[in-house]
C-alpha cells in the first residue's frame, strides 16, 4: 500500500520534474543520479541476486561510454540510436568474457577478475593513443537527436534518462519474477541445493554477469552523450565504489535498494558540497559502508518495509513474511572451518 | 644480455618488497579467511611513517622502518579487534566489504592528514650506482632488497620456530581442533593481522624511498599483493615469495621490452591467466602455510 502510494508519488515527481526544477545545475544533479540509477540496478542484478560483488563495474560502465562516443564520432558518425544498443553489447561480451572467466571460480577470486580487468582496461584507454587519444579523452561526442530534434537541453536528456532507468527497472522487475531469476536466488541461497535441482549454477552467473554489464554499458552511453566528453576517468575506481555503497545502503537484492541507494547518494554529496570537501565524503562513504554491515546488513529499504510490516501487524494486518538472508549478508553455513 | 642482466637486478630489487607484502596479506587471506583490500593501506600508511620519521623527525633510516612496522602492526591490531573480530563467523563476502569500507576510510584518511600531492622520502644512502661489472645498482635499491630479504628471513623463522607461530600454522590447518589443543584462536588472529599489517606497512617504508609517497599508491599495492597471493597459492609462504620476486622480474622484462606504459597491467594478467589455469597457484602442492 505505501509502496504503491510511493511508487505513483515518485512517477509523478520524476515526470514532473522539469516544471519544479528551477535551477539547471539540480536538473543536472538529477539527470546524473538517473544514469546511476541504471548503474545501480544493473550491479544489483550481480551482487544483490546471485550474491557476486563485481568490483569491475566501472570497467563496463566506462566500455559503454567509450564505445558509444568512437561510434558516433567521425569518422564512422552513428547516429545514438544505434551506439547505444552497440554499447550494452560490447560491455555485455566483456561481462560475458569475464564471466566465463571467473564465475567458475566465484567469490573472492571473482572479485579480484574484475579489478585486474578493470585494471587493464584502464592502463588500455589510457595508452592507446591512437583510438582512444590517451589521458586527453574524446570531446565532442554529440548529443542523441531524433528526427528533427537534439536533445541539447537538459530537461529533454531528463527525460531519455528517465525513459532508460524506467526501462531497465522493468527489465530487472521482469527478471527478477522469472525462473531466471529464481534460479539466481537459488544459487545465492544455497547453491549445491540449486544444482541437485538441476540449475546449471555457471551458465546462469555468466547470463547474469551479461545482463548486468550490458545494462552497465547503457549508463555509459548515456553519461558519454550528455557529458559530451569521454576520458580514463569512466574507469575510475570510485564509480565502482559508489556503485556499490548504493546498492548495499540501498538495499541489496529488491528492486527499490538501489533506486533509493542511487538517489540519495547523488543527492547527498551534492548537499554536503558546502559543508565537506570531496575527502571527506569519500571518508563517510567508507564508514557508512562499514556501519550498514554492522546495523543495517540489509539496508535501507527492507529495514523501512520491515518497520511498516511491523506496524501493519500492530493494527491487525497481515503477518509478516520472513525472507531469509539476503545477498552477501548471510551466516556462514555449518561449521566455522574452510571447506 | 647486460640490459637484461640489469633488468633481472631491477626486477629482483622490486620484488622483494612485493615478496613481503605478499606474505602479509597470504597469513591473512589463508588463515582468517578475510580478503584484505585494505592492505595496502598499510603499506602507505608504512611509506608515510618512514617519511615522518625521516624528513620531519631526521631520525635514520633503521629507526624509520622500526617506526613503519610499528605503525602497522598497532593499526592492524587494531582493526582486527574492532572490526573482524565482532565479524567472525560471517560470510567470507561480508568481511570483504568491511574490509572495502576500511580501505576507503584509510586512504582518504590518509589524503586529509598529507595532501595529495607526493612526497618525496629523503634517505641517506649516496645517490651515485655502484657498478659490479656490467650492472648498475643504487646503493638505497641494494639495501631494499638485502633488508626485504632479512625481514623475509625472520618472518619464516618466526612462523617455523616460535611457539607462536606453530599455534598459527595449527589455526591454519584445522581451526578446531588446535582450538581444542588450548590454541587462543581469538588472539591468533589478532595476531596475524597485525603481522601481515607489519609486513606491508615494512614493504612500503622500504619502497617509499624508492619511488614517492602518495595517498593513493596503496591501491597498486594490494593489486600487487592479490596477484603475489593468487601466483604463489593461499596461504603459501614460500610461494609467495617465489611469487613476488616472479613478479617484480616479470614487471621489470615487461616495461622494458613491451611498453613502460603496460608495466602494470603485468600484475593484472598475472591474475586473470593464473586463475584460468591454475587456479591452485603456480607452486601449488596442496594448500599450506609455512
Amino acid at each position: 500500500m505505501i509502496a504503491r502510494a510511493g511508487l505513483a508519488l515518485g512517477a509523478v515527481a520524476a515526470v514532473t520534474a522539469p516544471w519544479w526544477v528551477a535551477n539547471p545545475y539540480h536538473l543536472h544533479v538529477l539527470i546524473m543520479a538517473g544514469v546511476f540509477t541504471i548503474l545501480a540496478l544493473s550491479l544489483n542484478l550481480l551482487l544483490g541476486y546471485t550474491g557476486q560483488l563485481s568490483l569491475g563495474h566501472a570497467a563496463f560502465f566506462g566500455i559503454g561510454a567509450y564505445t558509444s562516443a568512437l561510434l558516433s564520432l567521425p569518422p564512422l558518425q552513428w547516429s545514438f540510436w544505434l551506439a547505444l544498443p552497440a554499447a550494452a553489447l560490447a560491455s555485455g561480451l566483456a561481462g560475458w568474457g569475464i564471466g566465463r572467466l571467473a564465475l567458475k571460480l566465484r567469490g573472492a577470486y571473482f572479485v579480484l577478475v574484475t579489478i585486474s580487468f578493470a585494471g587493464v582496461i584502464s592502463l588500455v584507454s589510457i595508452n592507446w593513443m591512437e583510438l582512444t587519444n590517451g589521458p586527453l579523452g574524446l570531446p565532442g561526442v554529440p548529443p542523441p537527436s531524433l528526427g528533427p530534434w537534439t536533445l541539447r537541453t537538459k530537461s529533454a536528456y531528463w527525460y531519455l534518462v528517465l525513459a532508460t532507468a524506467a526501462l531497465a527497472y522493468f527489465v530487472c522487475h521482469r527478471l527478477v519474477g522469472s525462473r531466471i531469476g529464481r534460479a539466481f536466488v537459488a544459487l545465492r541461497e544455497n547453491e549445491p541445493l540449486a544444482e541437485s535441482v538441476g540449475i546449471d549454477g555457471t551458465r546462469y552467473l555468466v547470463l547474469a554477469a551479461v545482463i548486468s554489464a550490458a545494462m552497465a554499458g547503457v549508463g555509459g552511453s548515456l553519461y558519454a552523450h550528455y557529458t559530451r566528453f569521454v576520458s580514463p576517468e569512466v574507469f575510475l575506481f570510485s564509480y565502482t565504489v559508489t556503485m556499490v555503497i548504493m546498492v548495499i545502503a540501498g538495499g541489496q537484492g529488491t528492486l527499490a535498494g538501489p533506486v533509493v541507494g542511487a538517489l540519495l547518494f547523488t543527492a547527498l554529496p551534492e548537499a554536503l558540497r558546502e559543508a565537506m570537501a570531496w575527502q571527506w565524503q569519500m571518508l563517510a562513504y567508507g564508514v557508512i559502508l562499514i556501519v550498514c554491515v554492522f546495523f543495517l546488513p540489509r539496508g535501507i529499504v527492507p529495514a523501512i518495509v520491515a518497520t511498516t510490516r511491523r506496524t501493519d501487524r500492530a493494527a491487525g494486518g497481515p503477518p509478516e513474511m520472513r525472507s531469509g538472508s539476503v545477498g552477501l549478508f548471510k551466516k556462514r553455513r555449518g561449521s566455522d572451518s574452510r571447506s | 644480455m647486460d640490459q637484461l642482466l640489469q633488468h633481472l637486478v631491477n626486477g629482483l630489487v622490486l620484488g622483494g618488497t612485493y615478496a613481503l607484502l605478499g606474505i602479509g596479506l597470504t597469513l591473512i587471506f589463508g588463515l582468517m579467511s578475510v580478503v584484505n583490500f585494505a592492505h595496502g593501506e598499510f603499506y602507505t600508511l608504512g611509506a608515510y611513517a618512514a617519511f615522518a620519521t625521516l624528513a620531519l623527525a631526521g631520525l635514520p633510516f633503521f629507526v624509520a622502518l622500526l617506526a613503519a612496522i610499528a605503525a602497522g602492526a598497532a593499526l592492524g591490531a587494531l582493526t582486527e579487534r574492532a572490526l573482524l573480530r565482532p565479524l567472525r563467523g560471517h560470510s567470507i563476502d561480508t568481511i570483504m566489504l568491511v574490509m572495502i569500507g576500511v580501505w576507503i576510510v584509510m586512504q582518504n584518511a590518509e589524503l586529509l592528514a598529507w595532501g595529495g600531492v607526493a612526497r618525496s622520502i629523503p634517505h641517506p644512502f649516496p645517490t651515485a650506482p655502484l657498478s659490479l661489472g656490467p650492472l648498475n645498482i643504487a646503493p638505497l635499491r641494494l639495501f631494499v632488497v638485502v633488508t626485504a630479504a632479512v625481514l623475509i628471513v625472520l618472518a619464516w623463522l618466526a612462523i617455523q620456530k616460535t611457539r607462536l607461530g606453530t599455534a598459527m600454522r595449527a589455526t591454519f590447518q584445522d581451526r578446531e581442533t588446535a582450538a581444542l589443543m588450548g590454541v587462543p584462536i581469538a588472539r591468533i588472529h589478532t595476531i596475524t593481522f597485525a603481522f601481515g599489517s607489519a609486513l606491508a606497512a615494512a614493504a612500503g617504508a622500504l619502497l617509499g624511498p624508492v619511488f614517492l609517497a602518495y595517498p593513493s599508491m596503496g591501491d597498486l599495492a594490494s593489486l600487487k599483493a592479490f596477484s603475489v597471493v593468487i601466483l604463489g597459492g593461499l596461504g603459501n609462504f614460500a610461494g609467495a615469495t617465489l611469487g613476488g620476486l616472479l613478479l617484480g622480474v616479470a614487471e621489470e622484462l615487461g616495461a622494458g621490452y613491451i611498453s613502460s606504459g603496460y608495466r602494470d597491467a603485468v600484475g593484472f594478467v598475472a591474475i586473470i591467466l593464473v586463475l584460468l589455469f591454475r587456479p591452485a597457484g603456480l607452486f601449488a602442492r596442496a594448500e599450506r602455510i609455512g
